[in-house]
């Protein structure tokens, strides 16, 4: 079993969910301690992705369920509400420039046979 | 480089043209050499004024903020916010802030902006009265408004009109009161004016010109009524004074700076006050040309002259400001006005033409010299010609004026197009962009990273996507270069079944082994969805569907859902309504009849979905595929069973059609109706097939449309059976979605279809393809194979792991998803934003 993990701004990494609960092309949302959300996305090679859930062209906390794809090789989600485009990277918005979402760092975590996972 | 040799830049003012000024000083690498501080007076940095009105329409102050996040530490900018400058001492150059801090300065640039003036009338000072400059006064505006219901603003120009449109929007009774005898006296002329009034009276504004203020009427220190020149009192419980701005210059007077007779700092072409230390930019400047500019357009290329300036010498920028382009293009009230060049024939010999229109408020009015050489216009109602007319002023334009103002459509077509323009036309006039600039770019995001054109007021845009390369690539979007029918017939005859296999094999080369995008997952979706006709979301399938069909409910604003149960043919038993009464009640949703006679029920968090259609189904509902490009109704009128004039039994053939086409997804949504005489009550001809009976059967009509670009559907067979009628339809439907393009309904595609409807009508009817049998058999395999979605969906534990509003909290409801009350149900507690929407952002 693989758990993802998300990084928050310190150093610390906070569990997700099992690595296999994300469907290749498709998102998830996940609550931050904080109260914020997060978007958690894997792509078809296997890639996972995270930034904020927060769509900022309507305010709503939708961008999980966007749709994932890929231009110029560079992984993007659209937003399901008015369509537009983040670069799953950068948090880049490739069809405004002035607009930025937060990436989350992530990684996946398989247990050692001590199961401790090492940072 | 020392502490001690590094240079201060003090800049006094953080408004619109301060930031510029800063932006252009970091793009010049000036922030690396020199300490830049700055004095802002607002409690928070430069915001864009110019959208100021937007915060009424939900947007909320940190959206209207002009500077990036980290820009000034990024820079090593010092800004003081909620601290103005009190005086300047030019001699020590010093400058003192209200805090007591006090900054040493190399150069000084002021950037105070303008003031509201205000007339002195008495009570001007009254609870009650207010300006519309800056977020606080508008924040203020608001509160006072809560409890009024009437208000009136003082001034009927731009602002002015501005302000009357937010009050308005507040729900107040709102007045204008305007001294000239037109609205918008300075841009444009009298029959400009008459069509601006008509239409803004009938938004139900009252307006009064040619008529001053005498007095703010007080009670207790409250406005209650305005005393009006005639003598007459206007009773009113705000007044918003909008009657023009007054250069900032106050500071620059006190420490012995020129200034205008008028007021405004006098500055010279490189923005230099007669101070060569102190540089005035903006509102607050008195320009070479002897005028102070109003707009931000001018004051932006004042930025970047005193930046290109203070950088030193070499900067193309720093070949002056010798004055601007005055041409606007607003939409006030929702009412295009636009004006350019010398809009009121100002220059001797110049002659009008003009056009107008009282009956739809358009007006427009081209002024051209003896020559026939454009000098400017005024355009009201319809300023769509704007963006062309306003780079061919100065020169003759290639069809004569008459041709020009005229609508399209009335006389001969104008064959005017963006590539009439010459290379130094000014296209983007927000940020001095030509067409040689533009089409040095391919595409419009390029344009507006490389250019900036079109990120200003935006109305530059069509223009400029004319100007851009033709799109001749037909390709369905970046990852495939075949349309959507060949795509279907590439899946259809290859037998594909995954999306992953057909980008592989058939995609671009640059896309192959990519993910695809979200143009063509979910047109490959819906094509595999009609050839297999399986349930939809396992799989990879799955990932393929946009987020409503995905959820099996169409997304809203906020992030909640609505339910659309299906109501074949719109009818349904007091029992089935009372059960939809009763989930509506326990879940709390917004409960309201569609245009489709069936039910819609909104707010369900994506956490309560399954168990809002545990309800239904179990009531007997199954899905109304609202969500998806599928088809949506079969309406119908009562008909011949209770109906005096019905003919045949509308309701039954509505429903049995209904019934046979659910869950069939198309290359768009699908609708129809059926009516039960001509009369038509169903509205079938305006569906995609409608129905209408007749004495001895039904008479089918295709193609039909409502929405943005209706379309009355063509009559394709008269008098068939029952059966004729449903093998026909068959026929038809599933001809349409093998060879219709994405997101073309089939009134588009109807009308794109080489030999129309005759064409239409020998292969469905008379079979000249030889295809008939196999659309009869693909419509069989849909019909033999349905399921309803939601019940198959909750049959499943796999399937509903995704109705989770957290992976990581599955038991937790998000708590963004809030609502408030309104007329005794709920509505999203959401600010409505509006930040650039992408055009036609709904069809994608
Ligand atoms: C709910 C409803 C409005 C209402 O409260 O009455 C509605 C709501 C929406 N319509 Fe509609 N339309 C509704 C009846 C109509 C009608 C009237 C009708 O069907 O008789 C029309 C004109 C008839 C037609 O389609 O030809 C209509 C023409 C449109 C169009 C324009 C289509 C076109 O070809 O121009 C769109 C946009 C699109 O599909 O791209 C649209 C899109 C939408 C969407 C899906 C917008 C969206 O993508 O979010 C709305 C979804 C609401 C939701 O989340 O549930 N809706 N829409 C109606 C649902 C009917 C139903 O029971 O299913
Ligand atoms: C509602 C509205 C709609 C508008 N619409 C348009 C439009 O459609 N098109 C257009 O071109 N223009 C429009 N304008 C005008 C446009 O906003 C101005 O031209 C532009 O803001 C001028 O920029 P500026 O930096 O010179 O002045 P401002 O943006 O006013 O900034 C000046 C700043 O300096 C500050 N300041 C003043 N004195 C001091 C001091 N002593 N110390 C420190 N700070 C000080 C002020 O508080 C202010 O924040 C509109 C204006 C308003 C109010
Ligand atoms: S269309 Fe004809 S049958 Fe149907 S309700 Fe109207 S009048 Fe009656
Ligand atoms: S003219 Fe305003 S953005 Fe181009």
């Amino acid at each position: 079993m693989t758990t993802l993990e998300l990084s928050l701004s310190d150093d610390s990494w906070m569990a997700v969910c099992e690595e296999s609960r994300l469907t290749p092309g498709r998102g998830v949302a996940a609550l931050l301690p904080d109260g914020r959300q997060a978007a958690v996305f894997k792509d078809r090679a296997g890639r996972t992705y995270a930034i904020d859930n927060r769509d900022p062209f309507t305010g709503a906390q939708v961008l999980s369920r966007g749709l994932i794809g890929s231009a110029a090789g560079r992984p993007f989600v659209a937003s399901p509400l008015l369509k537009q485009r983040f670069d799953l990277e950068t948090g880049r918005c490739l069809d405004d420039d002035e607009v930025t979402v937060t990436v989350y760092p992530v990684r996946t975590v398989r247990p050692t046979a001590d199961a401790r996972p090492t940072t | 480089m020392t502490t001690s040799t590094t240079p201060t830049i003090v800049l006094v003012g953080h408004g619109m043209v301060g930031q510029r000024f800063l932006e252009a000083l970091a793009e010049r690498g000036v922030t690396d050499r020199a300490r830049v501080v700055v004095l802002c007076e607002e409690p928070r940095p430069a915001y864009d004024r110019v959208q100021l009105t937007s915060y009424f329409s939900g947007k909320t102050p940190d959206d209207l903020s002009m500077v990036e996040d980290g820009f000034m530490e990024r820079h090593g900018i010092e800004l003081y916010t909620d601290d103005p400058a009190v005086t300047i001492d030019r001699e020590a150059r010093e400058v003192t802030a209200r805090s007591g801090r006090v900054f040493a300065y190399d150069t000084l640039v002021l950037a105070t902006g303008s003031y509201p003036f205000v007339p002195p009338v008495p009570g001007k000072d009254a609870r009650g009265c207010f300006v519309y400059r800056t977020i606080e006064d508008l924040l203020a505006i608001e509160e006072y408004a809560k409890d009024k219901t009437v208000g009136a603003v003082v001034g009927g120009g731009l602002l002015g009109l501005e302000a009357a449109g937010a009050l308005k929007g507040l729900g107040l009774d709102t007045h204008i009161v305007e001294f000239a005898p037109r609205l918008m006296p300075v841009q444009v002329d009298e029959g400009g004016g008459a069509a601006l009034l008509r239409t803004i009276e009938q938004m139900g504004l009252t307006v009064h010109t040619g008529t001053g203020t005498q007095e703010i009427v007080t009670e207790d220190g409250s406005v209650t009524a305005m005393r009006l020149s005639d003598g007459s009192e206007l009773a009113t419980e705000m007044v918003v004074f909008s009657a023009g701005v007054r250069p900032r210059d106050q500071l620059a007077r006190d420490c012995g700076l020129d200034v205008g007779e008028r007021g405004g700092i006098a500055v010279d072409e490189l923005c230099r006050t007669s101070d060569p230390a102190v540089f005035a930019i903006g509102e607050c400047a008195l320009a070479s040309d002897g005028r102070v500019y109003g707009l931000v357009a001018p004051g932006y290329e004042m930025a970047q002259t005193a930046a290109a300036v203070i950088a030193g010498p070499g900067d193309e920028d720093t070949k002056g400001f010798t004055g601007a382009d005055l041409s606007t293009k607003l939409k006030l009230l929702g009412v295009d006005v636009a004006s350019f060049g010398d809009a009121h024939g100002a220059a001797e010999g110049s002659l009008d033409v003009v056009y107008s229109d009282s009956r739809s408020g358009i007006y427009k009015k081209l002024v051209v010299d003896g020559e026939g050489t454009l000098l400017g216009g005024v355009l009201v109602g319809d300023a769509e010609s704007y963006g062309m007319l306003r780079p061919l002023t100065g020169s003759r334009p290639p069809v004569s004026p008459e041709q020009l103002v005229l609508p399209a459509g009335v006389g001969a077509p104008v064959a005017l197009g963006p590539s009439a323009l010459p290379d130094d036309a000014v296209i983007c006039s927000c940020h001095n962009v030509t067409k040689h600039a533009i089409t040095q770019c391919t595409s419009l995001p390029e344009v507006k990273k490389c250019t900036k054109a079109g990120t200003g007021c935006g109305s530059c845009v069509k223009v400029i996507e004319k100007l851009l390369p033709a799109a001749t690539d037909k390709g369905l979007c970046g990852c495939f270069s075949y349309t959507r029918s060949e795509l279907y017939e590439i899946a259809r005859t290859l037998r594909v079944t995954s999306f992953a296999a057909l980008l592989d094999s058939h995609g671009r080369a640059e896309a192959k082994g990519g993910e695809g995008c979200e143009v063509c997952k979910p047109t490959v979706g819906s094509i595999l969805a009609s050839l297999n006709n399986g349930y939809i979301l396992d799989g990879e399938q799955a990932a393929l569907q946009d987020t409503n069909d995905h959820h099996l409910a169409n997304l809203q604003r906020n992030g909640s859902y609505s339910v659309v149960p299906r109501i074949p043919g719109g009818e349904i038993t007091p029992e089935k309504l009372i059960v939809i009464g009763e989930v509506a009640r326990d879940f709390g949703l917004y409960t309201k009849i569609t245009g489709g006679q069936r039910i819609d029920l909104f707010g369900a968090r994506v956490d309560q979905l399954p168990s809002i259609w545990t309800r239904l189904v179990d009531a007997g509902f199954e899905s109304g595929h609202a969500y998806g490009k599928a088809l949506r109704t079969v309406k119908s009128c009562v008909g011949q069973t209770w109906c005096r004039y019905g003919v045949q039994d509308s309701v039954r053939m509505a429903i049995q059609l209904e019934l046979r086409y659910r869950g069939l997804r198309a290359p768009h949504k699908l609708k129809s109706a059926v009516s039960g005489c001509a009369r038509e009550c169903a509205e079938a001809q305006s569906k995609d097939f409608g129905i209408i009976a007749t004495a001895s059967g039904w008479n089918l009509y295709v193609g039909g449309n409502g929405g943005a670009t209706p379309r009355h559907a063509d009559l394709l067979a008269q008098d068939l059976s029952d059966a004729e009628l449903v093998r026909l339809i068959d026929r038809f439907l599933m001809f349409y979605i093998r060879t219709a393009d994405r997101l073309e309904r089939t009134s588009t595609w109807l009308e794109r279809l080489e030999g129309g409807l005759d064409h239409l009508r020998d292969v469905v009817v008379h079979d000249s393809l030889g295809l008939c049998d196999e659309l009869e058999a693909l419509m069989a395999a849909h019909v033999a194979g349905y399921q309803d979605e939601w019940a198959a969906t909750l049959d499943d534990p796999d399937r509903l792991r995704r109705f989770v509003s957290f992976v990581n909290a599955p038991d937790a409801p998000d708590p963004s998803v809030r609502f408030v009350p309104e007329r005794d149900q709920i509505k999203p507690d959401l600010q409505i934003l509006t930040i650039g929407t992408l055009e036609g952002a709904t069809s994608r």
